[in-house]
């Protein structure tokens, strides 16, 4: 049984204490949750992530209302939105947009852990929390792409649900109980659809919630890597670099949001399209099974692992190795904090093993992504005349290279850690 | 944490098994949900074969046709792109047609085809489904999603992300100017 509570409020909130934790959970997680007082640049990411997933729920209520989950009417419906729904075009660009949007702050949060090792003991569950968030933003991409019903929504999951019947022995029964028939049809755009609107949104939401309370069981990490639990005001108990979430960063966190939304209403109402990265031009043909269009790309957050996937050659008459591949490129950022044996856990205090890794591994993953979004041949024509290795298909090579460097960043990791000559910690947080 | 002093053995047996059948009572009952999301009654019965009429393809010209929901193409192959096939024999990975991607009567038949000058064959790339494009000028068969190239009788290339050739459905010629794809018998 819990022990006797004692409500220091009063009044309708002293009512609500007496029978919900309301000012208990607003102290805890807010007004008396003691953050590093040194965070930069990269912690705005986390509350940015969290006001996309508010913008792509609200904003998919309202598009539900009038798309039609149905192969014969949903590209139909798409363009009704666009044309006759009364701010549906807003509506619909504000969700794509942001489909582009959340993978973008999401890889800036991603990139903030690995540069200040926030995936470390004791954060491994945070960072775990937040591996399973990622792989469940894929695959709300990926269901959600498919609901246009536009060329590019077609053949794309033909692809993607292809990639699983690779599966050696369960493969081809894998892939049609994904589709639920024998190609990509209406049955496939309904079950894309429920998982999209209401499945994974709810195992987000959970997942979120867990992430967070997950990391102020522990507390955050800083720019530093240092815990400031370690040197505490002896009267208060308070760390003494510690300030308090509200309204510190709350207030911080507004400046971000200000600067965040001009940019993504800048990219809303001038460049929705992105060029053709955040939608692309060939899904605004209608969806046609008998007809693939000359050149498929997925959109651009998926490409570093697609060109993964087209670098590895098949093996044994079977194209798995490629598929197991790119599926090992995310899965292994669920090993991290395992596989990182550093002294210390920021870039600020680390020797130049890791620097150098890290700035490959991100070249590899920037330079793979473009790659992925361009055919094979895409520098074949720069060589024409000079002997150079794989002649037109020399971007083949040069993926094949990257996607080394990006496993080579993973699997060398325990010792080139381990190696380095690390600099000595600070006892307290600097800025 | 401590035992209790006592443990009512019978009575945590109970618990155990009742936790045990709850449980298998809990996983039966994810089969219908799992078994809801393959192909439907009316789904499966759209596989149903197609009758094609093969009497205006033009030498040298594909018709494409659709059977459960993917394209099959039936290419009208001339003298000359009937012999293109042997000449890329050196280029394919399985020039004997050994591999099961045929009707088991057409294995080791190098045209892959009843008929030299029909070839029947199931428009989807054996690496992740795109349709290929047919260029004839170079008697191939080209994927544009990830460069893998097929010749006349469908047979892969080598050194191209698919693994393997095309697939050919089973069919029947009815006359010699209808065919039935799906099936390898005249009665439906």
């Amino acid at each position: 049984m819990a022990a006797e509570k004692i409500v220091t409020t009063t009044g309708l909130l002293g009512w609500i204490d007496e029978r919900f934790p309301a000012s208990k959970m607003w102290k805890e997680h807010l007004s008396e949750y003691y953050a590093p007082k040194n965070f930069n640049f990269f912690y705005f990411f986390g509350s940015l992530a969290l006001l996309v997933l508010v913008n792509q729920i609200v904003t998919g209520i309202f598009l539900t209302m009038h798309y039609k989950p149905d192969a014969a009417f949903a590209f139909a419906s798409v363009e009704y939105i666009m044309r006759e729904v009364s701010f549906g075009w807003l509506i619909r660009y504000m969700h794509s947009t942001g489909a582009s949007a959340f993978f973008i702050v999401v890889y800036l949060h991603m990139f903030r852990g690995l540069l200040y090792g926030s995936y470390r003991k004791p954060r491994e569950l945070i960072w775990i929390f937040g591996v399973i968030i990622f792989l469940m933003l894929m695959g709300e991409a990926f269901f959600g792409y498919l609901l246009p019903w536009g060329q590019m929504s077609f053949w794309g999951a033909q692809v993607i649900v292809n990639l699983f019947g690779a599966v050696p022995l369960i493969g081809p029964d894998l892939s049609l109980w994904i589709r639920g028939d024998y190609v990509v049809s209406d049955a496939t755009l309904n079950r894309f659809f429920a998982f999209h609107v209401i499945a994974l949104p709810l195992a987000i939401c959970g997942l979120v919630a867990a992430h967070i309370l997950a990391l102020h069981e522990v507390g955050s990490n800083n720019p530093d890597g240092i815990e400031i639990k370690k040197t505490k005001d002896p009267v208060t108990g308070i760390p003494l670099d510690g300030i308090p979430f509200h309204p510190y960063y709350t207030v911080k966190d507004l400046f971000g949001v200000a600067v965040f939304l001009f940019v993504f209403a800048a990219i809303i109402f001038f460049g929705p399209e992105m060029g053709g990265y955040f939608l692309e031009a060939n899904n605004f043909i209608p969806a046609n099974p008998m007809q693939t269009p000359p050149h498929i790309a997925p959109v651009w957050y998926f490409t570093p692992f697609y060109s993964i996937l087209r670098a590895v050659p098949p093996l044994f008459q079977s194209q798995f190795p490629g598929v197991a591949c790119m599926g090992l490129s995310v899965m292994l950022f669920f090993l991290l904090p395992w596989l990182d044996r550093g002294a210390v856990r920021s870039v600020r205090y680390r020797g130049n093993h890791f620097k150098v890794w890290l700035a490959l591994f991100v070249v590899s993953l920037l330079v793979l992504g473009y790659l992925g979004t361009e055919p094979t041949d895409v520098w074949g024509r720069f060589s024409a005349g000079i002997p150079v290795i794989g002649g037109s298909d020399v971007a083949t090579w040069a993926a094949r290279v990257l996607s080394v460097i990006y496993f080579a960043y993973f699997l060398l990791m325990p010792w080139y850690t381990r190696w380095d000559k690390t600099k000595p910690e600070p006892t307290r947080v600097t800025w | 944490m401590s035992t209790p002093p006592k443990v009512n053995h019978q009575r945590r047996n109970l618990v155990i098994g009742t936790a045990a059948a709850g449980g298998a009572a809990g996983l039966a009952a994810v089969v219908p949900f799992v078994d809801s999301m393959m192909p439907s009654e009316r789904a499966k019965a759209m596989g149903a074969p197609v009758e094609v009429d093969i009497a205006n393809i033009a030498p040298g010209e594909r018709l494409t046709v659709e059977w459960q929901g993917k394209p099959v193409w039936i290419l009208h192959r001339t003298k000359e792109q009937i012999d293109s096939v042997a000449k890329s024999d050196d280029l394919v990975v399985d020039p004997g047609v050994e591999q099961a991607q045929q009707p088991s009567t057409l294995t080791g038949n190098k045209l892959r085809a009843q008929k030299p000058e029909f070839f029947v064959a199931v428009g989807v790339c054996t690496h992740l489904g795109c349709s290929p494009v047919f260029q004839a000028e170079s008697d191939r068969f080209y994927c544009p999603c990830h460069g893998s190239k097929f010749d006349l009788a469908g047979r892969v290339y080598k050194g191209v992300p698919a693994p393997l050739n095309l697939v050919v459905p089973d069919y029947v010629f009815l006359s010699d100017s209808k065919l039935l794809i799906g099936t390898d018998k005249k009665e439906g």
